[in-house]
């Protein structure tokens, strides 16, 4: 009798899936081990920080590594409400960036911070229409229009307390159609043309380039998100979690984030 | 020697695999802000996330009624078909489990979102479906479609299909058969099914927030209240949780031994 032909097709992928396990396991200890120079930072640091910095802190980590090659550097994005949260719910952490300072602050009241906050970068909104406007937006005012479908972020994160400040300033009532849990659902809803409008930060417009189209909105500027950066007390590795919060706030950090469409604080 | 039953090293493993799935939910249960659950549960913000999670999951159960028992009786027969196009049909059916729900939202959109293959020619007519309580129930019926035919399907191939062959030898045509002989006789599968299909629709999160967003009333179910919550507000989060498991586990209990998927009674 022959076997079923199915059986060896079936073990192969997961023979693949364990390998891939096993390499996953196995690099982070196989930088430290490498080491011949004198550096003295290794190990890994994980930093959770607000999506709107996701493109920076990439490139950021990139060069960190370069300059110190036994050190990996894990990035977790995401809403910076939902990254406080995970924090004081005892996430393992080095570090965490998140987008305005009150959420900072439920982190810095549960005694989970190492220090006190340094803010190093600020932000403001702007308006992002799709390159063909198909609702024709040409001014936040337009926002209030009915059949504009707008997108905004969710008051209980940074970049939707902003918007809501921003529209009651300017006195109008909007109806968005969905209101997403990180400013980079907004952008994405906008790129993919699904809705007509969306306030997101300077710093996503600017990276989302010719997939959007930006339209000032001169009272954003009354209105500024700073960003705060903090090593965690929970940190395993300080030293090198303390060198990369440097690095950020470094010469180099700031030009990265001032190209990327950051204002100093 | 006479057998008794698994061994004992079966009955460890299989109590922590129980504690696996049964401790997370006591969390819940421990942690609940039970003296002021009665005032979160009454709260506008809950009652609205759970109308329109109780509506939207009613009628994906319908929608999935509907379409799905044709495509479990089509699953049944496939068993005399060439072996590509029947495991072709199998993974087509399969795919919305495995796949992560975001990723299922994400096709929706490109398909049904307006400027989606789909969508496009639905919005020449002025239809838009994200953003809309359809939406909700068309990301629900998505996900949960499977579970009603895999468990239809199971019914059928152990059902007697000689009486299907008898009622068609005396006369009746192929849609009488199936109204009178085959759907009675898997009744308890269409039953086991449907009441998965609904407690899948109820939880039901990724494929939402990403195809139909997230607003108040019109597409903010309760699993994304309870996230959106969870990020600010834990006693919230996690009395909507509790809302969320109450009615899950009340529909699941509701079920019979039999009809429930692997018991055969």
């Amino acid at each position: 009798m022959r076997l079923r032909p199915s059986r060896p097709a079936r073990a192969a992928p997961l023979a693949g899936a364990v390998a891939l396990l096993l390499a996953a396991c196995s690099s982070p200890s196989a930088g430290p081990s490498s080491t011949t120079s004198a550096d003295p930072l290794k190990g890994t640091v994980t930093v959770l920080a607000a999506a709107s910095l996701s493109e920076v802190y990439s490139d950021l980590a990139d060069r960190f590594e370069k300059l110190h090659p036994n050190v990996t550097i894990t990035e977790s994005f995401g809403g910076s409400s939902a990254l406080a949260s995970q924090i004081v719910q005892g996430a393992p952490a080095d570090l965490l960036a998140t987008a305005n300072q009150a959420t900072m602050k439920t982190v810095t009241d549960a005694k989970l911070a190492d220090g006190t906050p340094i803010v190093y970068a600020t932000n403001i909104l702007t308006l992002v229409v799709p390159p063909s406007n198909p609702a024709e937006v040409k001014a936040v005012a337009d926002l209030a229009k009915p059949g504009v479908k707008v997108a905004l972020c969710d008051t209980t994160v940074p970049c939707g307390s902003a918007a809501s400040a921003l529209l009651s300033a300017e006195h109008l009532s909007v109806t968005p159609v969905t209101l997403e849990t990180d400013v980079k659902a907004v952008l994405t809803k906008v790129e993919l043309d699904e809705v007509d409008a969306g306030l997101v930060y300077v710093s996503d417009a600017k990276a989302a380039g010719d997939k959007v189209t930006q339209i000032a909105v001169p009272d954003a500027a009354n209105l500024i998100n700073r960003y705060p950066i903090v090593v965690l007390s929970g940190s395993k590795n300080k030293t090198a979690a303390w060198a990369f919060e440097q690095f950020i706030v470094s010469i180099t950090g700031l030009t990265a984030l001032k190209n990327a469409g950051f204002g100093t604080p | 020697m006479r057998r008794r039953g698994p061994a004992v090293t079966v009955w460890v493993i299989a109590g922590f695999a129980l504690a696996l799935l049964v401790l997370p939910l006591l969390g819940i249960l421990l942690s609940a802000p039970w003296p002021h659950l009665p005032a979160l549960l009454v709260a506008p913000e809950t009652l609205q996330a759970l109308g329109l999670s109780l509506l939207t999951g009613v009628i994906s159960t319908a929608l999935c009624l509907v379409l799905g028992i044709p495509l479990a009786v089509v699953l049944a027969r496939s068993v005399s078909w060439p072996v590509v196009p029947r495991r072709l049909l199998r993974a087509a059916v399969t795919i919305p489990l495995v796949l992560p729900p975001v990723v299922g939202g994400l096709a929706l959109l490109l398909l049904l979102g307006r400027n989606g293959v789909l969508g496009k020619f639905l919005a020449l007519i002025g239809v838009t479906i994200p953003f809309t309580t359809g939406a909700v129930v068309i990301a629900q019926t998505f996900v949960a479609m499977p579970f009603l035919v895999f468990a239809v399907e199971g019914a059928l191939r152990g059902a007697d299909r000689r009486v299907e062959l008898a009622a068609a030898s005396l006369g009746a045509s192929p849609l009488r058969v199936f109204r009178t002989i085959t759907i009675p006789l898997v009744a308890p599968g269409i039953a086991a099914g449907a009441v998965l299909c609904f407690a899948r629709a109820l939880g039901e999160f990724g494929a939402t927030i990403t195809f139909a967003g997230s607003y108040p009333g019109v597409t903010r179910t309760l699993p994304i209240a309870s996230y959106l919550a969870s990020q600010t507000d834990l006693d919230q989060s996690i009395a909507l949780a509790l809302v969320l498991l109450v009615v899950s586990v009340a529909v699941l209990l509701g079920l019979r031994d039999r009809w429930l998927p692997g018991v055969r009674g």
